[in-house]
Formats: C-alpha cells, sequence, structure tokens
C-alpha cells in the first residue's frame, strides 16, 4: 500500500468556503473534533467572489419584509420544485446569522440609523441583501475565518479528497493527498460534512475558479448517494465578454439592483417586453416607475432586469439570436445613465461598486461611469446536488452531509441572487450540528485498508510513466477543454434532445480516455496531475447534468429545452434522482415531491 | 497574435533557474493567462497558485519583471514584450516549487493577534448600531485580499528577515481593524509594540504602493497604530503620571 499518514476526527468538513467554515465552527463549538480539509489556501475559496450580498428578512431597510415573504419568494423563484422544508428553514434562519456575522467582526454597509443596510436583488420583493459594496463574499469568507483560527480546529490546506471511505453503510472517512509534497493523508471520521461548492468548470464559459470541479458531487456519488435536481444549472445573465481572455467573469447583479438597465444595440430597453405572467403583477410598467423603484419609493414595483436571472439570461440570448446584441457577442449593461439622474454619479457608481469599477478598468479599459458595460451570460451555479434531509443536511448515505452549493434542495429550479451566501451560513450550522451529533451518538467506524489501496493506487496512475519528460497530446488539459467546449454548446442555455444525446456518446469516450492520462513530472505541486485526478469527477457532474436534462422534457427555471420550451405541470410533481447501479451505471429515477403542510401552502397562495 | 517570450522561474527549495518559453499572446490577455496556456501547452507541471483570476482572491502574487504583482490583474499589453518577461516567485516566502511559496508564516502569525471582541450588544436582539462613517476606514483595511505583496515588498522582511520580530504590513493592516472597529473593546497596543514589532516599520511606503486593493496601508493603518504606542509608551506626561501612580502603589490598567 501506498505510504500515507492516518488522522482520526470526529468530523471531517471538505471544502473551506462559507458552508465549510461554518460547519467547522459549529461542530468545534458542540464539541467535536474538527479538521477541515480544502483544495486551496485557507479564504481564498469561491465565497470571496460572491458580491452582492446575503438575502436575509431583516426588515431593516424596508419593514414590510419578513420570513414568510422571504419563503415566498424564494419558492416562486425555485419554480415551486424547492425543497420546502429547506426554503422554511432558510428564511426563518438567515436573520441570526447575518447578525451573528456581525457580532463575529463582519462590518456590513449601514442605515441611516446604524443598522445593517439591504439592497435590491433579482426575485427579492424587498430590499434584503446586507451587503458590503460589492465584495460581500470577502467580508463573510474572512469573518468566519478570522472567527475559526482561535478554535481548535485543524485546517488540511492544499489538500484534495480523492475518496470516501465506507464501513458498512456507513461513512467512514476519506482518502486525500496534500499538493505540497504529493503525499496521501488518510482520515478516518463518522461524520463528513461536504462543502466543496459547484461544477462551473464542466463548461467553457463560467465565473468559477479552478476548484469548481463538482468534487462533493462525485464523491457523494461514487459511495451510493442520490443527486438531485442536477438539469438546473444557473447562467447568470451579465458575465463579462470582451476581451476574450476574462470572459465569463461575473458582473454583479447588484449593479441592475443599483439601477443599471440593459439595453440591444439600437439601445432599447428590451427587459420590458416579455415578463413572465408570475412576476407581471411584481414588475413595474414603466421606466419611470422602475427608476422610482430604485430610488426606494416603496409603491414603486421592481425593474424588470430585476427579474430572476434564468429570465434575464434567455432574454439576453434572444437579443443575440436576433441580431440585436453587442459587437462581442452579448448585450449592454449600462449604469452610467444614472447621471441623467442624479447630479454625484460618478461618487454613486464607485461607492456602490467599487469592485466592478476596478474590474472593467483593469481588465478591459473600460470606465463604467462612462461607458456601458458588455455582458452575457455564464455559467454561475448548480442548483442541483446531494440529495439531503432539510433539516439535518445529511444525505441517502448515513454520516455523510452536505451543505452549500454541492447540496440540493434550497433553490428548486433557479435560485435567487443572495440565497447563496445565506444558504451558507444557514445550512452550514446546521451540518455542523448533526453532523457532532451523529458521531456523538453513533461511534467510531473502521477504516478499510483495501478502500484506501484501491484510491492510492488509482491517483497514482497519471504518473505511472508514459507522460514523464515528455508532453502528451492527449494531456489532461485537452481532455478538460473537450469536455468544456461540448458541455457549453450541448448541454448549456438552451438544449435538445439530439444533441445532449450526442454530448452522452462524447462524455462516454472521455470516461474511456481519461484513466489512461499520463502527465510528467513527480508528486510535489503538480498541477497536471491534479487536473487529471479532477476528470472523474468533472465527467461524473457532466453526465449527471446530461441525463436528468434528457429527462426533464419540459422548460423550467435554469432549464431549457428548444423542443419542449413550455412549463409543464406534469413535471412540477418531481424531482430527478440519479445514483450509481450496481452495474456502475447511472440510474435517473423520478423522486415525488411531498405536499407542502397547510400553512406554507397558505403563505404561498397569500403572496401570489 | 503576437509571439512573446516569457521567463518563468522553475525549480524548488534546492534551486532553480529562468526557463524560456514563447507562446501566442491575443488582445486583453492578463500574465496568469500566458502561465495557464503555457502549462496546459508545453509544461504540465508548471506549478502556480490561482483561483478567482478575477483579482479577488489574492492566490496569484509573483513577481513580474520584478515588481510585485496579482498576475491576473496585470494585462500583457502593459508590458514590452520586444524582450522576455520575467515571472518570478515572491522572494520573501520560501521557494516550494516554481510560481509557489510557502506562506504559511503568515498564517501562523495572524493566529497570534488577539481575536475580535465585541462590546455587549446594543439592542435587545443582540445587534448594534454603527454609523456609516465610523465603519469606513475599518472597511477599507477589511478589502484585503490576503495576497501578501505588502509582505513580499516589505524590506524588514524581505532583506532583514525579521519573519520572528515583525508581523509585517499586512497584520498591522489586519491589527488596526481591530483596534479601529467600533465595536471591538480588546487592547493590541502592548502587543504591537513588543511581540509585533511595529517599531521595525520605517514608513517607507512600499507597501502600500504594491497593493492591489489600494488601501492606504501606511498612512492609513501603520502611522495610526504607531501613535497609539508611542502616546502609551513614550508620551512624557503619561509616563511621570505612571510612574506617580506605581510608587502610589496601584495598578497600572492595561488601556491607556
Amino acid at each position: 500500500m501506498a505510504e500515507h499518514e492516518t488522522h482520526s476526527y470526529d468530523v471531517i468538513v471538505v471544502g473551506a468556503g462559507g458552508a465549510g467554515l461554518r460547519a467547522a465552527i459549529e461542530a468545534a463549538d458542540r464539541g467535536a473534533k474538527v479538521g477541515v480539509i480544502c483544495k486551496s489556501l485557507l479564504g481564498k475559496a469561491h465565497t470571496v467572489m460572491a458580491e452582492g450580498g446575503l438575502a436575509a428578512a431583516l426588515g431593516n431597510v424596508d419593514e414590510r419584509d419578513n420570513w414568510r415573504v422571504h419563503f415566498a419568494d424564494t419558492m416562486r423563484g425555485g419554480q415551486y420544485l424547492n425543497n420546502w422544508r429547506m426554503a422554511e428553514l432558510h428564511a426563518r434562519e438567515a436573520p441570526d446569522r447575518a447578525r451573528e456575522l456581525e457580532a463575529w467582526g463582519a462590518v456590513f454597509d449601514r442605515t441611516e440609523d446604524g443598522r445593517i443596510l439591504q439592497r435590491n436583488f433579482g426575485g427579492h420583493q424587498y430590499a434584503r441583501l446586507a451587503h458590503v459594496g460589492d465584495r460581500t463574499g470577502l467580508e463573510m469568507i474572512r469573518t468566519l475565518q478570522d472567527h475559526l483560527i482561535h478554535q481548535a480546529v485543524d485546517v488540511h490546506m492544499e489538500c484534495t479528497v480523492l475518496e470516501l471511505l465506507k464501513d458498512g453503510d456507513r461513512i467512514a472517512g476519506a482518502v486525500a493527498y496534500e499538493r505540497e509534497r504529493g503525499r496521501f493523508k488518510v482520515f478516518q471520521a463518522p461524520a463528513v460534512v461536504l462543502a466543496t461548492g459547484g461544477i462551473g468548470r464542466a463548461f467553457s464559459i463560467t465565473s468559477n475558479s479552478w476548484e469548481y470541479t463538482g468534487d462533493g458531487h462525485s464523491l457523494a456519488y461514487e459511495v451510493g448517494a442520490a443527486l438531485q435536481d442536477m438539469e438546473f444549472v444557473q447562467f447568470h445573465p451579465t458575465g463579462m465578454v470582451w476581451p476574450p481572455s476574462v470572459r465569463g467573469i461575473l458582473v454583479t447583479e447588484g449593479v441592475r439592483g443599483d439601477g443599471g438597465v440593459l439595453r440591444n444595440k439600437d439601445g432599447k430597453r428590451f427587459m420590458f417586453d416579455d415578463i413572465p405572467e408570475n412576476y407581471r403583477s411584481q414588475t413595474a410598467d414603466t421606466e419611470e416607475e422602475a427608476w422610482r423603484y430604485i430610488q426606494g419609493d416603496k409603491n414603486a414595483r421592481r425593474p424588470p432586469e430585476l427579474l430572476t436571472r434564468d429570465h434575464v439570461a434567455r432574454c439576453i440570448m434572444r437579443e443575440v439570436r436576433a441580431g440585436r446584441g453587442s459587437p462581442h457577442g452579448g448585450v449592454f449593461l449600462d449604469i452610467a445613465w444614472v447621471k441623467e439622474k442624479i447630479p454625484n454619479s460618478r461618487d454613486y457608481i464607485r461607492k456602490k461598486l467599487p469592485s466592478m469599477y476596478h474590474q472593467f478598468k483593469q481588465l478591459a479599459n473600460i470606465d463604467i461611469t462612462e461607458t456601458p458595460m458588455e455582458v452575457g451570460p455564464t455559467t454561475h451555479y448548480m442548483m442541483g446536488g446531494i440529495r439531503v434531509d432539510g433539516d439535518t443536511q445529511m444525505s441517502t448515505v448515513p454520516g455523510l452531509f452536505a451543505a452549500g452549493e454541492c447540496a440540493a434542495g434550497l433553490h428548486g429550479a433557479n435560485r435567487l441572487g443572495g440565497n447563496s451566501l445565506s444558504d451558507l451560513v444557514v445550512f452550514g450550522k446546521r451540518a455542523g450540528e448533526y453532523a457532532a451529533a451523529f458521531a456523538r451518538d453513533n461511534g467510531g467506524v473502521k477504516v478499510d485498508d483495501g478502500q484506501v489501496d484501491r484510491a492510492t493506487t488509482n491517483a497514482l496512475r497519471p504518473l505511472d510513466g508514459a507522460g514523464a519528460g515528455g508532453q502528451a497530446a492527449d494531456g489532461p488539459y485537452q481532455i478538460q477543454h473537450e469536455l468544456q467546449e461540448f458541455m457549453q454548446e450541448l448541454v448549456g442555455i438552451v438544449r435538445r434532445e439530439d444533441e445532449m444525446k450526442s454530448a452522452l456518446d462524447r462524455i462516454a469516450a472521455l470516461k474511456e480516455k481519461a484513466p489512461g492520462v499520463s502527465v510528467p513530472g513527480n508528486r510535489e505541486y503538480n498541477p497536471g496531475w491534479h487536473t487529471a485526478l479532477d476528470l472523474r469527477n468533472l465527467l461524473s457532474v457532466a453526465e449527471a447534468i446530461t441525463r436528468a436534462a434528457l429527462e426533464r422534457r419540459e422548460s423550467r427555471g435554469g432549464h431549457f429545452r428548444d423542443d419542449y420550451p413550455d412549463k409543464d405541470p406534469e413535471f412540477a410533481k418531481f424531482n430527478i434522482l440519479l445514483r450509481k447501479g450496481g452495474d456502475g451505471s447511472m440510474h435517473v429515477s423520478r423522486q415525488p415531491i411531498p405536499p407542502l403542510p397547510a400553512e406554507l401552502a397558505q403563505i404561498i397562495e397569500e403572496m401570489k | 497574435m503576437t509571439q512573446a517570450t516569457f521567463s518563468i522561474w522553475r525549480g524548488d527549495s534546492g534551486g532553480g533557474a529562468l526557463v524560456d518559453y514563447e507562446t501566442e499572446v491575443s488582445e486583453g490577455m492578463v500574465v496568469l493567462d500566458a502561465v495557464h496556456q503555457i502549462q496546459a501547452e508545453k509544461a504540465n507541471d508548471l506549478a502556480v497558485r490561482w483561483n478567482c483570476k478575477a483579482g479577488k482572491c489574492g492566490s496569484c502574487s509573483a513577481e513580474v519583471n520584478g515588481m510585485p504583482k496579482l498576475m491576473c490583474m496585470t494585462r500583457i499589453d502593459e508590458l514590452d514584450l520586444s524582450k522576455p518577461v520575467t515571472i518570478e516567485p515572491m522572494r520573501a516566502f520560501p521557494s516550494l516549487r516554481d510560481l509557489v511559496t510557502d506562506v504559511s508564516w503568515n498564517f501562523r502569525v495572524k493566529k497570534k493577534i488577539k481575536q475580535f471582541t465585541p462590546r455587549p450588544p446594543d439592542a435587545p436582539d443582540g445587534s448594534w448600531r454603527m454609523q456609516q462613517s465610523d465603519v469606513d476606514r475599518v472597511q477599507e483595511f477589511r478589502k484585503c485580499i490576503e495576497c501578501f505583496l505588502c509582505q513580499d515588498v516589505c524590506h524588514v522582511l524581505r532583506d532583514h528577515h525579521k519573519h520572528e520580530e515583525f508581523i509585517g504590513p499586512r497584520f498591522l493592516v489586519y491589527a488596526a481593524a481591530l483596534e479601529m472597529h467600533p465595536l471591538d473593546v480588546a487592547d493590541r497596543v502592548d502587543e504591537l509594540k513588543q511581540a509585533h514589532g511595529i517599531g521595525y516599520c520605517n514608513i517607507t511606503k512600499c507597501c502600500t504602493k504594491v497593493c492591489p486593493e489600494h488601501i492606504t496601508i501606511t498612512d492609513n493603518a501603520i502611522i495610526p497604530l504607531k501613535e497609539r504606542v508611542v502616546d502609551r509608551h513614550y508620551d512624557p506626561v503619561a509616563k511621570l503620571v505612571r510612574l506617580f501612580r506605581r510608587t502610589a502603589g496601584q495598578e497600572t490598567s492595561g488601556r491607556a
């Protein structure tokens, strides 16, 4: 067996973004011995990129807001495929989690009377997002990180989990490798919390970092956990489109929340052209009313630019396809126009959107206080993920928990902006709490050497020698690029059965090829080796997305089918699950959604 | 499309050398794009840290043509391509491999700084009241993305290797964010003088110059902290008062 060191914990947390850190803090607070394993350095996880804010019905800006409105907004945005228990808990608990961040040192922007300021965002009826300019994610991760380092938690940085271990039906820990020296580490633990984030690197145009390779999804799937709602990938409507090297980088929805409007090449504000029926009563009729809303007029309704992300992304695609797009295949997002309305617009924009100002200035030579931005859809977020229990966040495998983006349920078919940061802390806390309790109540586990041996042997295969010294034509990067290109083209924003079937064939071909890939160099900090090891995870999530998308023969939320362009009420009755079958192939099934309890059903009815 | 040459430091703690790679550059590319292209096409095992590629995570710090920079925010069209562009790891930290350095010292230092300690909440729901004007300066410090370029360029660390006696500009900014936080009641002034070595900083402002977040490190964070240290430890009147108190047999309190 390959040499390795062994660590023993009550709870291990895989991932150190908002959800992982919050889970680790909670488990440690409850007396568990906790280890955190993260792929990058502490504080670098994808949470730092979240810009707009954290949705919580604090009611600081608009006293009409409360958890019931937030719940109804989340369900409406998710097209009622959400796990309603999670949507309820999230709406109820988010305000406490936001206040807790303040108690741990977070410095949110303030209202006139000194409370946490909240901003407008798509799909939220009232100004609801606690924020710090447009760098809210950084504030959150730094707050959690700086709190965690004073607890007795071990952090294994730049360490990547290769496989989860099982003891009978239960989870028993994980096998990982640390990047610096390339050595293996075995973690023995009765409870594992996956908080590994998303899958954006399965597509070529994405706002996601290299880390987002669906590790948690794939690890859980391999040990028998069910995945759910994988067809629902969120394409954020506004990513940068020019220059090519920055294509996909996120442009926060906060731009639209603070007055930015979308225009086509003819200067037309096209979002007024198509307002979905279930949002008509909440959406402004005129540009004048929309501006009053931005100014805080409580009698005005939201601008159509603040409709849900799935809808805005499709409207942008429609303009581009109709030949009304911007020079580089996007549309124009204009915040500079507010100078017509307010005197010191330059200061206003730079105060509200400092990172956006900086980002466009530095990367595209554009001053957003003067010139409109060019934007287009970018792969941003996975609504689906590991199926979990709404209260405990435990997956279908005992002892295996999931929280944050890698878990499914809260967001249904489409996530509202701002509901991700709140998701991380609400369900991160819950996962940590119940993982610690599970470890306490269920006792120790045994590590099976055979499983460890298999994991380490597979991991070393790409270094076997074929690629050493030279540069293989089919290196790991080439396979990754090929997958990203065809997933973007065939399973992207607009989907069709024939295209998705051909994507499945190509995934199958890459699955044959990937295990044989070889890389030059040795085990020490070798990114080529790491990319080779990521391939299995990327291929698993790509297959799950495609199979689920084929099964859902309708259009809903983030999932749009050219061949079934309408919503079908039959498909509102179930979630799609994916599991690994005994024969090693991926099995698709339909899981009926349990009926809403009367109290929650009534809230939705009242707020229609 | 033009070809450009990048001289990238390859090696590990045992030593290394610059290796030339030619690659195509196109409009809008940043240095990190070129490194990725070389990595995918010519050197799969070229070690480099990066995450967000949008200037928000502070992972891809390096020295480009000798200047401490985030590779993801350094545009190639700002560089002179008539000669090779050199890309080297941060020199204030031990080399691990290629462009990756061992920055673990920074994480150990941060742990030693007293944790945020808020006053009791102002409202029954456990929340506080703070005016925006009172948090503006702390928000400036909290923009820090922990890229450690300020640590890299600080001569106290880079040239004099005072890592055991001096916490460096990053953590003086961190301490300033805590000390000036309207809710915080902990006192870090004594340790700033002793354990954290604030006296080593002779305000050459190199850190401020390289900060990709444009934090006014020296003027807004370090100098006000130095003033607090001076007020407590070197003010002659305060010294007399302390002496008097001590002779009167009273305990000196921690807070000035």
